[in-house]
Parts: structure tokens; sequence; C-alpha cells
């Protein structure tokens, strides 16, 4: 099985929001909440970045660790999904996420959150592979048609990478030797605690 | 005019062209123009971070709160509420019920020394005693629903299973939001009823040196109406609950509390505060009922026996006889 990982080479992305909206539409995310979103490092100075950030899967995942009901599991690929069913919306995973992945509908009175949504990595949920239970809460489930996650599918600078970890890893390295520079793989250390060394 | 324009216009070309001409050799013996030179790298972003920010930036999507791209203290906020949390927790929870269990047995039931007199005096009206039960019933609801966000997942999920679990766990989320604010009322009423019988004195120094009384027979030292440990526990209960009160309310307001990282702090503060408040409310309960006779008559019925009053609160005792026999004959308060 592979280790499943995003990779955004910041030096091939253009902010398009492609992934965005991709994303959005891909799964009938509800209103308020992106699953993913691209981020300007240095807005309008020499050398910004662009960065589209996610849900990063992580190794140990620390939103999981938190979770006082237990809702998080990783899968044989290692994505790390979560279970609505079992949700309560207390909000720690959100503390405890270091990419702002976790988001709550707003629900109710004062700033109850409703059930946490997040990228599932394309894959959706607990629910059977491909069902309408799991489409309504979780999104399509591509990982399960044998497709990887639709943002990086259809980025248009294949600035934004899904894969086995060690593949994409691999891509980035020819990238970076080839070219000469390279801003880093964004978000590596903090989700997986390894970088790509070239 | 139109010649001398024309004439100007073409000079000027021409001189533009020349300077292209010579210029683009000149640029290509110098070094070739790197575009990334000024990059930003996320290795000196991640270096130059402190504490509990993040790395942000700019994003096209009306959630500002998306701006933040990476957060390494999320992980150290887990460990922490992993860690830290859950021992403090169970340390001071734990040990205070050792600590009672031991108390019980070396010491006993604190009897009254000249037994019951059979009359009684009233210590706490009505209002009194509304205003205590309603932030008792509030504690005890709010104390265990969030104990159970920290032990439930290992205690409690595998007795029950995963979805009996988490549909009880949601209804306590609900519980401890609602239940917070008849806590507050209740916190707020006690502070006010109570507070002038609460300051602290030199009596209270004495009281203490004798170590109230409890530790061993003999008699008690004497008090006013609440004795240095009935004023311990009610200034742990208002300055707790302020405490409790306040971080609850930046959890349940996020946006009050600004950046993620002071929700992280106002978790873990409301966390251990929670987990002392609930060591000091069980070492009131215990000394309240099982661990003193008469005790639990000042807040079940409010009236106490007169013997009681007189060993733990000889002072109070004193200046209500003086207050009732100074008062004039037609105001004496009925008997109720």
């Amino acid at each position: 099985m592979a280790r499943m990982k995003f990779l955004c080479d910041a030096d091939r992305c253009i902010e398009c929001n492609a992934c965005v909206t991709a994303c959005k539409n891909e799964h009938e995310v509800p209103w308020g909440i992106n699953r993913r979103r691209v981020v300007t490092i240095n807005d309008g100075l020499p050398g910004e970045r662009s960065v589209s950030m996610a849900c990063m899967h992580c190794t140990d995942a620390p939103c999981a660790s938190v979770c006082p009901v237990d809702c998080f599991y990783t899968t044989a690929d290692a994505v790390v999904l979560h279970s609505k069913d079992l949700c309560i919306g207390c909000g720690y995973c959100f503390y405890a996420c270091p990419f702002g992945a976790p988001q709550y509908p707003k629900v109710g009175n004062f700033g109850s959150r409703g059930k946490m949504d997040k990228c599932t990595y394309c894959a959706g949920g607990p629910e059977a592979d491909m069902t309408m239970a799991e489409y309504e809460k979780y999104g399509a489930n591509r990982l399960a048609e044998g497709k990887l996650p639709l943002c990086a599918e259809m980025c248009s600078t294949k600035a934004l990478l899904a894969g086995d970890g060690d593949i994409i890893a691999e891509i980035y390295r020819e990238r970076v030797t080839t070219r000469g520079y390279g801003s880093g793989a964004w978000g590596w250390q903090t989700a997986y605690q390894e970088s790509i060394n070239v | 005019m139109v010649a001398q324009s024309y004439f100007a216009r073409i000079t000027l070309t021409l001189a533009m062209l020349a300077a292209l001409f010579f210029a683009a050799p000149m640029a290509g013996a110098q070094e070739p123009v790197n575009p990334t030179a000024r990059s930003v790298q996320e290795q000196q972003l991640l270096e130059a971070l402190q504490g509990g920010n993040a790395i942000s930036g700019r994003v096209s999507i009306p959630d500002q709160r998306a701006a933040d791209l990476i957060k390494p203290e999320g992980r150290n906020w887990s460990g922490t509420h992993n860690s830290t949390v859950y021992w403090t927790t169970t340390a001071v929870v734990l040990g205070m019920l050792a600590l009672l269990t031991v108390f019980y047995f070396v010491r006993g039931r604190i009897r009254l020394e000249h037994g019951f007199a059979g009359r009684t005096i009233k210590r706490f009206n009505s209002f009194e005693r509304f205003a205590h039960w309603l932030t008792a019933v509030c504690f005890i609801l709010l104390a265990l629903t969030g104990l159970n966000l920290i032990f439930g997942r290992y205690v409690l999920i595998p007795l029950f299973g995963a979805d009996t679990f988490a549909t009880a766990t949601q209804l306590g989320k609900v519980v401890h939001n609602y239940i917070a604010w008849p806590f507050m009322l209740g916190i707020a009423i006690m502070l006010v009823v109570w507070i002038k019988d609460n300051i602290p004195g030199r009596i209270d120094l004495d009281w203490i040196k004798a170590g109230g009384g409890m530790l061993k027979g003999g008699g008690h030292p004497p008090a006013k109406r609440f004795n240095a440990g009935q004023k311990i526990i009610f200034w742990s209960v208002v300055l707790g609950g302020a405490a409790l009160s306040f971080t609850g309310v930046l959890l349940l307001f996020p946006q009050l509390a600004g950046e993620p990282g002071n929700w992280q702090l106002a978790q873990l503060a409301h966390a251990i505060i929670a987990a002392v408040m609930t060591a000091v409310i069980l070492a009131h309960i215990y000394i309240g009922t099982l661990g003193m006779e008469g005790a639990f008559d000042a807040m079940g019925s409010g009236q106490v026996d007169v013997n009681w009053a007189r060993e733990h609160h000889s002072l109070w005792v004193a200046e209500r006889d003086t207050a009732v026999e100074g008062e004039p004959r037609g105001h004496v308060a009925p008997a109720e």
C-alpha cells in the first residue's frame, strides 16, 4: 500500500485557485467551508510564493490524538479520515491541526459547531465506498475509483502533486535539481517530520 | 512645427533603438537573472517563527482564518493536552479522593462534642441555599461532562462502544454549553450575598494554625460566620469560577479570543483550573456531608443545631445573640 501525501511545488503554483474550486464542486462542500485554499506568502513583494494547502494527512496526526470521541482513523493508504456520525464538533482538532484543515458548519446558538468537515484526500468516509450516504457526508470517493485527488489531477501547472510520498518526493527532487531552485516541500516538516533533501 | 515634431520623434526612436542594440550585449555579459533569488523559503520561515505564531499570507477566499498556512504549534498543544492535562487531572482528582479516604479512616467523622441540643438556629435563608444549590448542581453537571471529554475516550468507549459514547458526549457538549450560564449566575449571586462574611482576618490565621480543629479532637478554634476553611472554599469558587467562566466564554465564542493560539491557551487554562476546582469541591462535598456531623443541615434545611453552631462558629453565635438581645421587642424576627 502507498503512503499518500500532498506536495505543493510553490515555484510552479500560479494562484489560479482552480484546486479550490474543483474541490468545492467535486464534493459539494457546504457554504463557508473550503477544504483546500491557496495562500500567498509575501504577496506583492519580489519572491512571493503561493502554496495550495489542505489537510496534509499527517503522520501521527495530532487531530486524531486529541479527539475526545476517537472519531478519526487512518486508511491503509495512510489517509486520515473521520466519522461524522461520531464527531461532536468540539473543536479540539482545529486547535491541534497545524494546517487549519478542520472546519465546522455553524449550527444552532452561540458559536455552536456542527460536524467537522475536512479534506478526505478524495477518499470518502467510513460508509461503504461510492454510496450515496458516503457522498452526502464526505463527498466523492475517487480513490475507490482508482483515481487521485481531483485538486492535484487537474492542476494546470502540475504544482500540486498527490500520490505516494516517495514518488512525488522524487518528482519534486528532480524538478529542483533540473531548474536549480525550490522553496521547499511546504508543510512536510510539520506533517511528516521529514523534508525532501535535494 | 509638424515637421519639427516628426524629426524629434524619429531621432528619439533611433536613439532608443541604438540604446537597445548596445545595451543587449551588455546585459548578456552580466550574471544571468535568477528569478528565485529572493524567493521565500519554508525552512527560513519556520526558523523565524515565534512560539504560537503561524506562517501566514493572503487568501482570496473571504475567510481570513484560512490565511494561516502552517501552525506548527498545533502539535505542541495536542501533546500538552494529551499528557499534561490528562495527567494533571488524573493526579489532582484521584489524589484528592485518596486523601479524603485516608482522612476518613484516620480521623473518622467529626462528631459534635456535646451532642445535639435539639434546638436549631437559622444559618442560611432560602435565597442563599438556592444560590448554593444552583451553583452546585451546575458544577456537578459541568464537571462530569468535562471529565468525560478527557477520560471518556479511554474509560467509557471500551465499556459502551463508540456510537453510544458519541451520542452521550454530544448531549454532554450541549449540556456543558448551556449549563455554563446558570453556573455563572450562581457564582455571581454567591459573591454578592457572602462576600461581606468572607473578608480574611487575623482570626483566620489562628484557625489555620489550629488546623481548624479537624485534625484532632478537643474543641474547634473560634470562628465567625465563616471559618478560614470556608473562606478558602468561597474564594476558590469565586475566583476559580470566574476564571472558568472567562476561559469558557472564549471557547464558546472563538471570535472573541482572536487568534487560534489564544484558544489553545484558553482551553488549557480551562482544563487545568477545572481539574483543581473539581478536587477542591470534592473536599467541600466530603466535609459537608460524610465528614462532619451536623454540617449538612446548614445547606439542607438552613437550620443548624445550636451545639454545632457554638462548636464551629462560636463568634457568629455570640454576635447573633447580642444582636437579637439588643433589638427592641417589637422587631424580633418571627420564628420560621
